[in-house]
């Protein structure tokens, strides 16, 4: 008796354990989040809300600082846009090939290269998409600044899609065989089966492929630092220097704004504008799983 | 099982023994921050310093701006700050809140450099009161193309690079240019990195930028150097060694310093470095391109290190367009 006494307890304590690890996680994100609001509310008493969500610069290190949000999160849109239509198509279409078409030996391959895209470090990618990229871009395109926001989109597109290919390859691999032999059964060809008959059954999993790509792409810092230049400018032209929220946000840190500064509390005002962004996509992705879960 | 045990404890024996050396050398620390225009110098110094020692006493050098470095050396965080301009009345008042007394040691001359890319065909010289007009606070958002400064120039967009506000390059550029300390337009692309206005400024044919000489000389290929039309005389001038020199280039040229904590002297890592910094920049500053003092400066800034001289010569302010001539004969008379 004493020993399933022993053992009972030994299962309490390792799923408290596994609770507390849980609650952690919880708590480190409450935490990120008190903190980013508790300082950037130190930041909005001393700039009004109008000014930031509707002043067309941004240049608060400055003689006249002016505290306008827009050319960041313009900056951040106009990156995160080029790398999504580089990467959703891509890594889309990649799963199809890896999950209905491929043959054994391809996959073998195949994937662990995409690993290996996933693997560079970001630093890396920065260096290329200035150094390589730029240049070779500047002899088809003879506008294009040296530091500009197509250059480092493409490079995080190329960069995201492993994340992208993957999840949705799984996403696809789950649906039930059954459903593809009905399909063949009537007829329908590979590609018509992967596009009308898989991609919607598994668009639950293909739309949390493409949130994780939106989410690292908007949280992407070293590309956009090194490779888009630093000049916050409220524009969609992609041939043109931008800087991102994250990069802004990279700036200040390594220069030295006082601690308490309006300067040094844009950090917080970045990061929670950042992060509201962040939360909005992931809001929507939920939302539109449910729904589409719904109708099927 | 004993024979492994032992050969193990005897492997861990060898491998602190071995390592020990690694674990005292980080106590013998010169941390320098400050001017990313100075940094060359000062890295080129604690190369050879470094050198010389054999790796007994490290040097670090960081480049977060001349005032950057100002704020951390009044803190109390650096041996030594590096800086493009010299010290300003409110870090002198946070310095000596904090009781941070400092020597204050000129090390080289530079020229502040306009850059702008080769594949510019439309500009011949720049006047200081076109670069005026582009760089002010009040063209923020107005002047934003060529033709807008001079209207025979291009209707192009007006590409700006430069240093950011925590700089000493940016502060002795806006007070010789507009004017005042600091005043400048803020939609520009700022960087304390050099490097990155280099890129900046070769990678678009619209754009000009300043920074030190040294950092045209480095990258010549990729720029195109403007002559700026002295004040003085109404010529046209180039930056170079012998123009730095002799004075004519005007108002771009400046002193560089390096300020010790007084305090650190006591460390006799910090005290031999700077003895070493004063007796080796003359030839070092040249080998990286910056124009070394004449040698009577450098006898006087031994005599200011030696003699332990804290204070500044230039009592909280800015000075634009100093000679070396003028710089000596403030070294001179402040004993």
């Amino acid at each position: 008796m004493d020993h399933i006494r022993k053992r009972k307890l030994k299962e309490k304590a390792i799923e408290a354990l596994l609770l507390l690890c849980a609650l952690l996680s919880v708590f480190i994100t409450l935490s990120i989040v008190v903190i980013l609001a508790s300082e950037s509310f130190g930041f909005f008493q001393e700039v009004s809300l109008a000014e930031f969500f509707t002043e067309r610069q941004w240049t608060p290190l400055f003689a006249d600082p002016k505290f306008g949000i827009l050319p960041l999160v313009a900056g951040t849109l106009l990156t995160t846009g080029i790398a999504l239509t580089v990467a959703l198509p891509l890594g889309l279409l990649v799963a199809v090939y890896l999950s209905e078409f491929a043959p054994h030996q391809a996959r073998e391959i195949i994937k662990p290269i995409l690993e290996l895209l996933a693997a560079v470090p970001t630093v890396v990618y920065g260096y290329f998409a200035l150094l390589f990229l730029t240049p070779m871009l500047q002899q088809f395109i003879p506008d294009l600044s040296g530091f500009n926001a197509l250059s480092p989109g493409i490079i995080m597109g190329i960069m995201i899609i492993p994340y992208v290919s993957s999840v949705s390859e799984d996403a696809m691999k789950a649906v039930p065989m059954h459903i593809r032999e009905g399909s063949y059964a009537m007829g329908a060809t590979k590609l018509q089966t992967a596009f009308r008959v898989i991609i919607p059954s598994a668009f639950s999993g293909i739309a949390a492929a493409f949130i994780i790509g939106i989410s690292r792409a908007i949280g992407e810092t070293m590309v956009v630092a090194i490779a888009a230049g630093g000049m916050p400018s409220l524009t969609a032209n992609p041939l043109e220097p931008v800087q991102t929220l994250t990069a802004y946000i990279v700036q200040v840190c390594l220069g030295d704004a006082p601690h308490g500064t309006v300067a040094y509390k844009t950090i917080f005002a970045a990061g929670i504008t950042l992060f509201c962004m962040t939360l909005g996509f992931n809001l929507l992705g939920y939302w539109l799983r449910k729904r589409i879960r719904e109708v099927y | 099982m004993g024979n492994k045990i032992k050969s193990v404890c005897f492997a861990l024996a060898l491998l602190i023994v071995v390592a020990r050396p690694a674990f005292t050398a980080p106590d013998r620390q010169v941390r320098i921050d400050g001017s990313s225009t100075v940094y060359p110098i000062t890295e080129a110094v604690a190369e050879e310093f470094q050198k010389a020692k054999r790796g007994g006493i490290r040097v670090t050098v960081g480049i977060s701006g001349t005032g950057g470095g100002f704020k951390k050396f009044c803190r109390g965080e650096t041996d030594i700050a590096d800086a493009s301009r010299p010290i300003l009345q409110k870090e002198m008042d946070v310095c000596r809140e904090q009781g941070i007394e400092y020597i204050e040691l000129p090390v080289a001359y530079d020229g502040l450099a306009v850059i702008v890319n080769p594949k510019n065909t439309w500009l011949s010289s720049l006047t200081v009161a076109d670069l005026k007009k582009m760089w002010e606070p009040a063209s923020q958002g107005k002047v934003m193309k060529w033709n807008q400064v001079r209207p025979v120039w291009p209707d192009a967009p007006l590409k700006l690079f430069g240093p950011g506000a925590d700089s000493g390059t940016f502060d002795y550029f806006t007070e010789a240019i507009v004017g005042k300390a600091k005043a400048s337009r803020g939609d520009f692309t700022a960087s304390e990195d050099d490097n990155v206005l280099v890129q900046g400024v070769a990678g678009d044919r619209n754009s000009l930028g300043y920074f030190g000489l040294a950092y045209y000389e480095e990258n010549r290929g990729r720029l195109k150097l403007v002559p700026i039309v002295s004040p003085a005389t109404g010529k046209e001038v180039i930056p170079s060694l012998q123009t730095v020199m002799d004075g004519t280039y005007n108002p771009l040229s400046r002193p560089l310093f390096i300020y010790v904590n007084k305090a650190s002297l006591a460390k006799p890592e910090v005290k031999e470095f700077v003895g070493y910094y004063l007796n080796n920049v003359g030839k070092l500053a040249k080998q990286v391109k910056y124009v070394p003092l004449p040698a009577s400066a450098y006898k006087l800034a031994q005599e200011r290190f030696t003699g332990l001289k804290t204070g500044s010569m230039f009592g909280g302010e800015e000075k634009v367009g100093m000679k070396i001539e003028d710089l000596l004969k403030l070294e001179g008379t402040k004993k």
